[in-house]
């Protein structure tokens, strides 16, 4: 019997673990899923908590009933992996040795490596919304704002989700025009990118958002120090971020998405993870570079894609099949191609949708085929489309199952090729 | 493609400046490079970073961020900027005659 312990019950190593152990009968593979708590959080929900358009209890599960019957759920804080001995060290003492390895405890945020973030002003007149506990804290700050400087900055790449602090510019400007302060707010949009997003087509049209709604944008701002209000009340002297090259954006309320890194302890395990702690695998097969029978996939792994839940289940797909090839003895499957797809808020009950891969750049069109949803452009439908995915998160992602028309490859039918051809050109000039 | 010359060399070049193919680089170019981009004089402190992008270039295919520059050159990144005030990891790359850096998406 084959043993396969998966780090992480989040969107990947659920779905993965699902997939598993429909593919392999009870005596064939005992499969094991370690995570250090019980709160499975559907991240892209976190959006919507500083607005009072969700809370925290709606968006938060049980990880142990995502998985299927026949999956082992291990509570547990994990010390490090022993890559050469094929052995997990968990904080309680207990020792997994393993068959195969699937990595998959995705991103953690490291607000203290920012020099004065995690100082007197954070929670207070800093907040971030990457985490339950932020987000809700932030819906209280937001109910308190009369009106002033509220700035969104991104301290570095990468980060989950890329368009969540795009999305909260948008949310922002149109709960304050819900609330009639809107001409009493100055929303400012801080990114170390050269950009709104690092993608041209998307780039264009996500600057012309934030000028539509007035939202300045600051870009290349590499933020050194933050530095908190004196005294946290509306009288008293703003804060400041301060960028390396020191220039200075003041602000009195900041909402920060902090440097991201992989799990605590990738660091503690020798040959796993980069110099970030996230975990260097092979871009097609989602194979560790470390060990053949190390696989990771979603926030967890260093692929040049975006760390988003979209990617983590297309990734499933792909590395369950190359888990089963690897244990077979047979060569493995190289179709991981990027594909990433994301829904963006764009306010007043709009979104946009975006796909793309390693080599194809967002395009405008329909998804998954011509009679799809619209892509690149602001519709109703995509905002209701949005926001029905949660329920097919919990129903169809997370089982296992395949989603009818949202398969791992990206699609092309239904995209405009030559949109690409000339935004293409035109970036070139 | 667009060239460059540098001391009687000439390189190709992408339309920002990078160098497009780094085993065209030569030490001598650091320093005119370099002063093209405002950067008077090359410090020891300068080529630490220089040799350690061009050294993560062969062994990975990409120079690295600002962020694992500071992690794992030996030079913080507040020290990165005062070195290299427009950017150091873009910066540093051009005068080192590697790509830029991917960073991240």
């Amino acid at each position: 019997m084959k043993r396969i312990v998966i780090l992480g019950g989040g969107t990947g190593g659920t779905l993965v673990a699902n997939r598993l152990r429909r593919a392999y009968d009870p005596e064939a593979a005992e499969i094991i899923v370690v995570d250090r708590d019980d709160d499975h959080v559907y991240q892209p929900g976190l959006l919507f908590v500083p607005f009072g358009r969700s809370d925290v209890r709606r968006i938060t599960r049980s990880r142990r009933r995502q998985l299927r019957s026949g999956v082992t759920f291990r509570q547990a804080g994990i010390d490090h992996v022993d890559v050469g001995a094929d052995r997990v060290y968990l904080d309680d003492g207990t020792v997994l040795g393993y068959d195969v390895l699937v990595v998959a405890t995705g991103a953690q945020l490291l607000p203290e490596e920012t020099e004065g973030l995690t100082g007197p002003g954070w929670m207070r007149d800093v907040f971030t919304f990457y985490t339950p506990e932020g987000a809700a804290a932030l819906r209280t700050a937001l109910d308190r704002f009369d009106g002033g400087r509220l700035v969104v900055n991104v301290i570095d790449m990468p980060i989950k989700c890329p368009v969540a602090p795009l999305e909260f510019c948008f949310l922002a400007d149109e709960y304050f025009v819900r609330r009639g302060i809107r001409d009493r707010v100055e929303l400012t949009y801080v990114t170390p990118l050269d950009g709104a997003f690092t993608k041209p087509v998307c780039n264009t049209e996500l600057s012309g958002l934030l000028t539509d709604k007035g939202i300045e944008l600051v870009t290349e701002f590499n933020t050194g120090t933050v530095e908190a209000p004196a005294g946290g009340d509306a009288d008293g002297q703003g804060g400041r971020l301060v960028s390396y090259d020191e220039r200075v954006v003041s602000f009195d309320l900041a909402v920060v998405i902090p440097l991201h890194g992989g799990a605590g302890y990738v660091s503690r395990s020798t040959g796993l993870g980069d110099e970030l702690g996230f975990i260097p695998v092979d871009p097609g097969t989602l194979q560790a570079k470390v060990k053949p029978n190390v696989f990771a996939l979603g926030d967890a792994t260093d692929v040049p894609t975006s760390k988003a839940g979209s990617v983590a289940h297309f990734e499933g797909d792909v590395l369950a099949g190359n888990v089963r090839r690897f244990l077979d003895g047979q060569p493995l499957a190289a179709s991981f191609d990027g594909h990433t797809n994301c829904f963006i808020e764009t306010g007043f009950g709009r979104a946009l949708l975006i796909d793309f891969n390693y080599d194809t750049e967002p395009l405008t069109g329909h998804y998954p085929a011509r009679m799809g949803l619209p892509l690149l452009r602001s519709s109703r439908l995509n905002h209701l489309g949005k926001l029905a995915f949660q329920q097919l998160y919990w129903h169809g992602l997370l089982p296992g199952h395949d989603v009818p028309g949202i398969g791992s490859a990206m699609p092309t039918r239904g995209k405009r090729r030559a949109a690409a051809e000339t935004a293409g050109a035109l970036s070139r000039r | 493609m667009p060239t460059a010359t540098y001391g009687g060399h000439t390189v190709t070049v992408n339309d920002e400046g990078f160098l497009t193919d780094p085993s065209q680089w030569t030490q001598e170019m650091a320093a005119q490079i370099a002063s093209a981009e405002g950067i008077d004089e090359l410090t020891p402190r300068h080529w630490q970073v220089i040799s350690f992008m061009r050294a993560e270039f062969q062994a990975k295919g990409t120079g690295p961020t600002v962020r694992v520059l500071g992690k794992t050159s030996g030079v913080s990144v507040k020290e990165l900027y005062q070195l290299f005030p427009h950017g150091p990891a873009k910066t540093a790359a051009k005068i080192a005659g590697i790509p830029k850096p991917r960073g991240c998406i």
